[in-house]
């Protein structure tokens, strides 16, 4: 096919609508554009911020953290998490670290290298001004962490430690042993929990919210008013309202099989969102991690990640001969592939996430996989237990050689790891500008839930940084331009449009409620939501061709796929579950037809006709280099390009060889 | 402390608060100070017990010796009743902090019906020690013992094996009756059990612990060495004379 | 392999429970226990009962969220998380009691889940370093020693599950409370306020209606990040130096 009729054949599932365009980020040199863009905010007087009110979804790093903020600049804030306590937000669980310019290994870091970094690794389809704001305010964030006492790793002298984390040759991640996510969330939460005592935030846990409530205002303006949320303890389903609505609900990874994801990681917020008219951007593109633990077994619920770092000593093989099943240690060396070295001979094993998994996932394909179900490679750390001495390998990996050993079952120190790559993180999400604010007034969007600064493909440690930003930095400039520009005048409480969406979510409660399905929200009865397009990226761990089954179902067969049990109409997990998956079944429509859509490979995002002749990823600037934001239209959605354009980072291929 | 009904959560509840000074870790400040100041009581008198070995007039003449320590600075009995009041004042705060922690503590553990967890294993615990199960009703044996043993040897009201002034013959007349031994016995078995974990833990409540677990501390061991020192100490003389080994 | 478990069932806050029995044929070893519990509720669902609640969310051993008592035991035999225990802990035909955390601090919702918001509350008292978002000095001014700071992230790695209340004898969140003060307190960031903090923070621990800490140290084995038990000493320490100090 050519990449015409390619385009011509999506078409059959989309309409393409106008262009959009980012109005908000200013002009001008790209180092003052943050800093003029904050002095142009009008600002509120602190006696007035008492009675603007915002809402703000999510309590993870970028929720939490801009809670506390507006809380702190005075704000009334009311904070939303489907968990019992903020503090177990999903970011708890971002192992590696997290990105800042701070150079302080004088390695030649900046603010600007950071920049490039982040571009060139997004595959040139994120927006330069942001990606530069990113790397401006990534070392505000180190010092604000710091000083809320996240105990950061610190070298003998007292000071910071850094590591280096996968695809750049610099230093400048920060780290806290294996759970810097959680350190950082549990400096955010603080934070939180210090407002809710003062009286600023007040604190929704255990509510989860199923709309977004829009309401014009008196000169006919639609703006994001309130949100519907379910009382998960007492099954109320209840109107909140407020000047503003912020999103961070976090990624929507779980549309996939199986995922590194929470399991109560959802996109009913945004997706809700998107139905009342937000676009959502780029929602195909998907990270895929390559450090897994395999699936044992179809009762499985989830995956496990383990941390990159083990590809430093670690070495990935699997046997030369197809479907070999003897023992690994009985696999003489020349009988085995250690196939990235062979491939990558410059990076071997430590070549970027993308490409590391698709490696695996094609010598799988090949019937090469190891494991139960042929879906697994090997990291063999018999050479680094050899070289370094059992000692140093575990004071190196002892934890995460435990936990291997505590889910499998056997011994990484004498028997090779398994490894297999997952879905772990969403590049795609609600669309928004400079400001953070989506094309539906009102509405702003921060953290995993949107799309904006990482492009077609994340660099590791970068999306904590991402969340902090916009939490810390960017929501709190952002969002007082908005609420002082008296957006408020009618009290959206008794405006009957509050109302209506509260009845189509009780309807839908009680709907769910009736029908009868398994409970469980193990793949063996999940109506696989595992549908990135048939040419999109290869995507869960079930092989091409269940993964690659592009199926937009009519939404009668999504809504019998909800399986809500449970009667009562207090706390009822099924039915929060069921909520769930149907819309996530939804978004996997969406993501198929960006996937189709998208004919060219660029980041995650691989399509195996769109390659170099050495397999990578083969990008279509000329047709592509645009953000995808769909609008739910009428029939089929509708495709609006926002075109991006490159002044300070020069467009070329990806290259690591 | 009621329970207020489950409401999902709005924002914080303010329940009411107490201050600091009157908190539980302040009461167990007052019981580990007066423990320590009964169990420093505790090693002089088995010291003085000891003494039973020296004979009658060793014995008395240290029993009369303890009244008149002092004179004529302190009145004849001085220090022994500064003593008195010191211990009788500890053994209330103790008393008192006991009864009402454990009295909290039952409602803390969310215990109904008696028991707390409805299944039968895992009813000894992960690690803690046997003395620590028994800190509370060792303690109301202790309690117990001493009425029984201030009538007995201080009040000299009731009598076994026959009533004397001289504190030594009562000792010995006392001591030559089984059931009394036994008494003593069951009584310094409580002690030493109530000392064994109470001992580590009165510096650990006093913030002295720098050990990752109880077993790790060197207040352990020392707990272990000062119930068995008092233990055994105060139980030698008894078992001496009952078995006739005292001269 | 075969097993049968014992299940706490209960409607709601207000509702009596009670323990139900329920047998599972194909558990399998490699099952997490939650896993065993999805289980079990697909079985129950299927057969038109309600399914058993029980939290879970990051099923990494991380959140904090899951936690039930086994076999009387807070996160069963091994010293880890209900989600990352898994079935071979367990042998063909065993007899599993599963319960929910017991305290008052710590009402029952339903069934297994019950309501930890004392925690948060415990938090919110003073579990903090009062800095504003944007007034940070720059991070590397103040150089900690690496061991302050080992020391202070050891005590930083709490998950907030609350085995340590349902372990304790006394229900006692002691060890949850004294994690905080410790990680705070050993930073230079968080001196200014060290009294203030374990003033407040004991105050909304026994507000909550916790028991006292009668240093049994049930806690320290049950507790999945292994918090050890020193931290309650320092607590005592530091509160005993604020009352000293008359910060109270
Ligand atoms: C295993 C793993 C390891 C990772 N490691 C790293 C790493 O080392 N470095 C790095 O930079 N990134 C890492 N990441 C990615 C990173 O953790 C996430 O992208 C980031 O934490 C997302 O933060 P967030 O604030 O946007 O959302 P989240 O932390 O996901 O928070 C979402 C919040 O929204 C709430 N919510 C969601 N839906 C609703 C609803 N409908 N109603 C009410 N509330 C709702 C939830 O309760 C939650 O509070 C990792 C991710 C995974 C899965
Ligand atoms: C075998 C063990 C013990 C023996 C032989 C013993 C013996 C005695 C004797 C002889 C006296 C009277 C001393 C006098 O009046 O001069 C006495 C007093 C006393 N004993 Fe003991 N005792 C024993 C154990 C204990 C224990 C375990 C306790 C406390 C828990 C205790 C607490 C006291 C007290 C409080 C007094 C009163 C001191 C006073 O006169 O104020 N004794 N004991
Ligand atoms: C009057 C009878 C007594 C009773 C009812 C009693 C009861 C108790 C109880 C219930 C505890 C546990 C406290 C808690 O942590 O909640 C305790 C602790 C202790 N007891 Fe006693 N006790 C008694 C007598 C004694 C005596 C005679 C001594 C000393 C010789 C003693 C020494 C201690 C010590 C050192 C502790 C540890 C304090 C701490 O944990 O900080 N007790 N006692
Ligand atoms: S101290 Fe341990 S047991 Fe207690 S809440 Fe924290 S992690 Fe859980
Ligand atoms: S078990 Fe309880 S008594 Fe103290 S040491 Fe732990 S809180
Ligand atoms: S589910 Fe997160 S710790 Fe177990």
């Amino acid at each position: 096919m050519t990449q015409d009729t390619l385009n011509t054949a999506s078409l059959e599932f989309h309409d393409v609508g106008e262009d959009i365009h980012d109005d908000a980020a200013p002009s001008g040199p790209i180092e003052r554009r943050w800093d003029e863009r904050k002095f142009s905010a009008k600002l509120v007087n602190p006696a007035n911020r008492r009675k603007m009110s915002v809402i703000i979804v999510g309590t993870g790093l970028a929720g939490g953290a801009a809670a506390a903020t507006l809380g702190e600049a005075g704000y009334h804030v009311k904070s939303f998490c489907y968990q019992d306590s903020p503090r177990r937000a999903h970011s708890i669980a971002a192992q590696g670290g997290i990105n800042a310019a701070k150079n302080y290994r004088n390695d030649g870091d900046s603010i600007y290298r950071l920049f490039y970094d982040t571009v060139k690794g997004g595959d040139f389809r994120s927006r330069e001004s942001n990606s530069y704001r990113l790397a401006q305010v990534s070392v505000n964030i180190i010092d604000q962490c710091v000083a809320q006492g996240v105990p950061f790793a610190r070298e003998y002298g007292g000071l910071l430690d850094n590591r280096s984390f996968g695809g750049v040759q610099v230093s400048r991640t920060f780290y806290a042993r294996g759970q810097t996510g959680q350190q950082l969330l549990i400096g955010a939460y603080q934070a939180l929990e210090r407002q809710i005592a003062a009286g600023t935030v007040e604190m929704h846990s255990r509510h989860e919210m199923l709309d977004l409530i829009m309401v014009p205002d008196a000169d006919g303006t639609e703006r994001a008013r309130g949100i519907i949320a379910r009382d998960l303890v007492t099954g109320e389903i209840e109107t909140h309202t407020a000047d503003a609505v912020v999103l961070c609900s976090g990624g929507y990874g779980n549309v996939y099989f199986l995922s590194t994801n929470a399991m109560g990681s959802n996109v009913t917020a945004t997706w809700r969102a998107h139905r009342r008219g937000a676009y959502m951007g780029n929602p195909c593109y998907t990270q895929i991690h390559p450090t897994c633990i395999p699936v044992s077994g179809d009762y499985q619920s989830k995956l496990t990640l383990m941390s990159e770092s083990l590809r430093n000593d670690g070495r990935i093989w699997v046997p030369k001969k197809a479907g070999d099943d003897r023992h690994p240690r009985d696999i003489p060396e020349d009988e085995r592939d250690y196939y990235l070295e062979r491939i990558y001979p410059a990076f071997g094993n430590l070549v970027p996430r993308d490409i590391a998994s698709r490696a695996a996932k094609y010598q799988c394909d090949d019937g090469k996989g190891v494991g139960p179900g042929g879906l697994g490679v090997y990291l063999d750390f018999a050479d680094a237990i050899e070289r370094m001495g059992r000692k140093t390998v575990e004071a190196k990996y002892g934890n995460l050689f435990d936990m291997y050993a505590r889910i499998t079952g056997e011994d990484p120190y004498t028997e090779p790891m398994r490894i297999y790559p997952a879905v772990h993180y969403v590049m795609g999400g609600l669309w928004v500008d400079y400001d953070l604010q989506s094309n539906l007034t009102g509405l702003f969007v921060g953290g995993e839930a949107n799309f904006s600064d990482q492009g077609a493909n994340r660099l590791g440690a970068s999306a904590l940084m991402q969340g902090l930003a916009d939490g810390y930095f960017v929501l709190p400039s952002t969002l007082p331009d908005y609420l002082s520009a008296g957006a408020v005048r009618a009290r959206p409480d008794d405006h009957p449009r509050s109302s209506r969406p509260v009845r189509r979510s009780r309807s839908g409660s009680r709907s769910c409620c009736r029908s009868t399905g398994p409970a469980r929200s193990t793949p063996s009865t999940a109506s696989s939501a595992t549908s990135c397009g048939s040419t999109a990226a290869w995507s869960a761990p079930r092989g091409p061709d269940q993964g690659h089954r592009h199926d937009p179902g009519p939404q009668e067969r999504v809504l019998d796929q909800r399986q809500g049990h449970g009667r009562g109409p207090d706390l009822n997990q099924a039915l929060e579950r069921a909520g769930r998956r149907g819309r996530l079944l939804e978004l996997g429509e969406l993501m198929c037809i960006d996937a189709l859509h998208r004919a060219e490979s660029c980041g995650g995002h691989f399509r195996a006709e769109s390659q170099t002749e050495d397999g990578e990823a083969l990008r279509h600037d000329d047709q592509f280099a645009y953000v995808a934001a769909w609008s739910s239209g009428d029939e089929k959605p509708v495709l609006h390009k926002e075109p991006l354009e490159y002044e300070y980072v020069e467009m070329k291929a990806r290259s690591y060889k | 402390m009621p329970d207020p009904p489950y409401r999902g959560r709005v924002s914080t509840t303010q329940l009411k608060r107490v201050p600091a000074s009157r908190s539980t870790v302040a009461w167990k400040y007052a019981m580990a100070v007066s423990g320590l100041i009964m169990v420093g009581y505790l090693l002089l008198h088995m010291y003085g017990n000891l003494k039973v070995f020296a004979g009658k007039e060793a014995f008395d003449e240290y029993a009369h010796h303890l009244r008149t320590i002092g004179e004529p600075l302190l009145p004849h009995e001085g220090l022994l009743w500064i003593v008195r009041v010191v211990l009788l004042v500890s053994v209330v705060v103790h008393a008192t902090a006991a009864v009402k922690l454990w009295r909290r503590n039952r409602t803390a553990a969310g215990i109904s019906g008696g028991k707390r967890y409805h299944s039968k294993q895992g009813r000894t615990g992960i690690q803690r020690s046997y003395a620590s199960f028994t800190l509370r009703w060792g303690g109301i044996v202790i309690a117990l013992f001493i009425v029984y043993h201030l009538l007995h040897l201080t009040a000299n009201v009731i009598h076994p094996g026959g009533a004397s002034d001289s504190p030594y013959d009562r000792v010995v007349n006392g001591f030559e009756i089984w059931w009394v031994v036994l008494s003593y016995t069951i009584a310094m078995a409580a002690v030493g059990f109530h000392l064994w974990h109470g001992f580590w833990s009165a510096f650990t409540t006093l913030g002295q612990n720098h050990s990752s677990t109880r077993k790790a501390s060197r207040w352990n061991y020392a707990a272990i060495a000062v119930s068995l020192i008092i233990t055994i100490g105060f139980l030698l003389p008894p078992w001496s004379i009952l078995l006739g080994l005292e001269g | 392999m075969r097993i049968t478990v014992n299940v706490w069932r209960q409607k709601n806050a207000d509702a009596k429970g009670s323990m139900v029995s329920y047998a599972l044929d194909d558990v399998v070893e490699d099952m997490s226990f939650l896993e065993m519990l999805d289980v079990l509720n697909e079985q129950l669902t299927l057969a038109g009962e309600e399914p058993v609640a029980f939290d879970s969310d990051c099923r990494e051993g991380i959140c904090g969220s899951c936690g039930v008592v086994i076999n009387g035991v807070p996160h069963g035999p091994e010293v880890t998380t209900t989600c990352q225990l898994h079935m071979r802990s367990f042998k063909d035909g065993d007899v599993i009691d599963i319960e929910p955390w017991r305290g008052a601090g710590f009402p029952i919702v339903k069934d297994l889940v019950v309501d930890r918001g004392a925690f948060d509350r415990i938090i919110a008292a003073g579990g903090y370093i009062s800095v504003n978002t944007g007034s940070a000095p720059e991070a590397n001014n103040l150089p900690v020693p690496k061991e302050d700071a080992d020391h202070a992230f050891e005590a930083a790695t709490c998950i907030g599950c609350g085995a340590c209340v349902a372990a304790c004898p006394n229900g006692s969140a002691m060890l949850f409370t004294a994690a905080k003060v410790t990680h705070l307190g050993l930073l230079p960031q968080g001196q200014p306020e060290r009294e203030s903090r374990v003033v407040s923070m004991v105050e909304q621990h026994d507000a909550e209606g916790f028991g006292s800490c009668t240093n049994i140290g049930e806690c320290t084995a049950a507790c999945p990040k292994g918090i050890p038990l020193d931290v309650i000493s320092r607590l005592n320490r530091d509160l005993l130096g604020a009352l000293a100090a008359g910060k109270a």
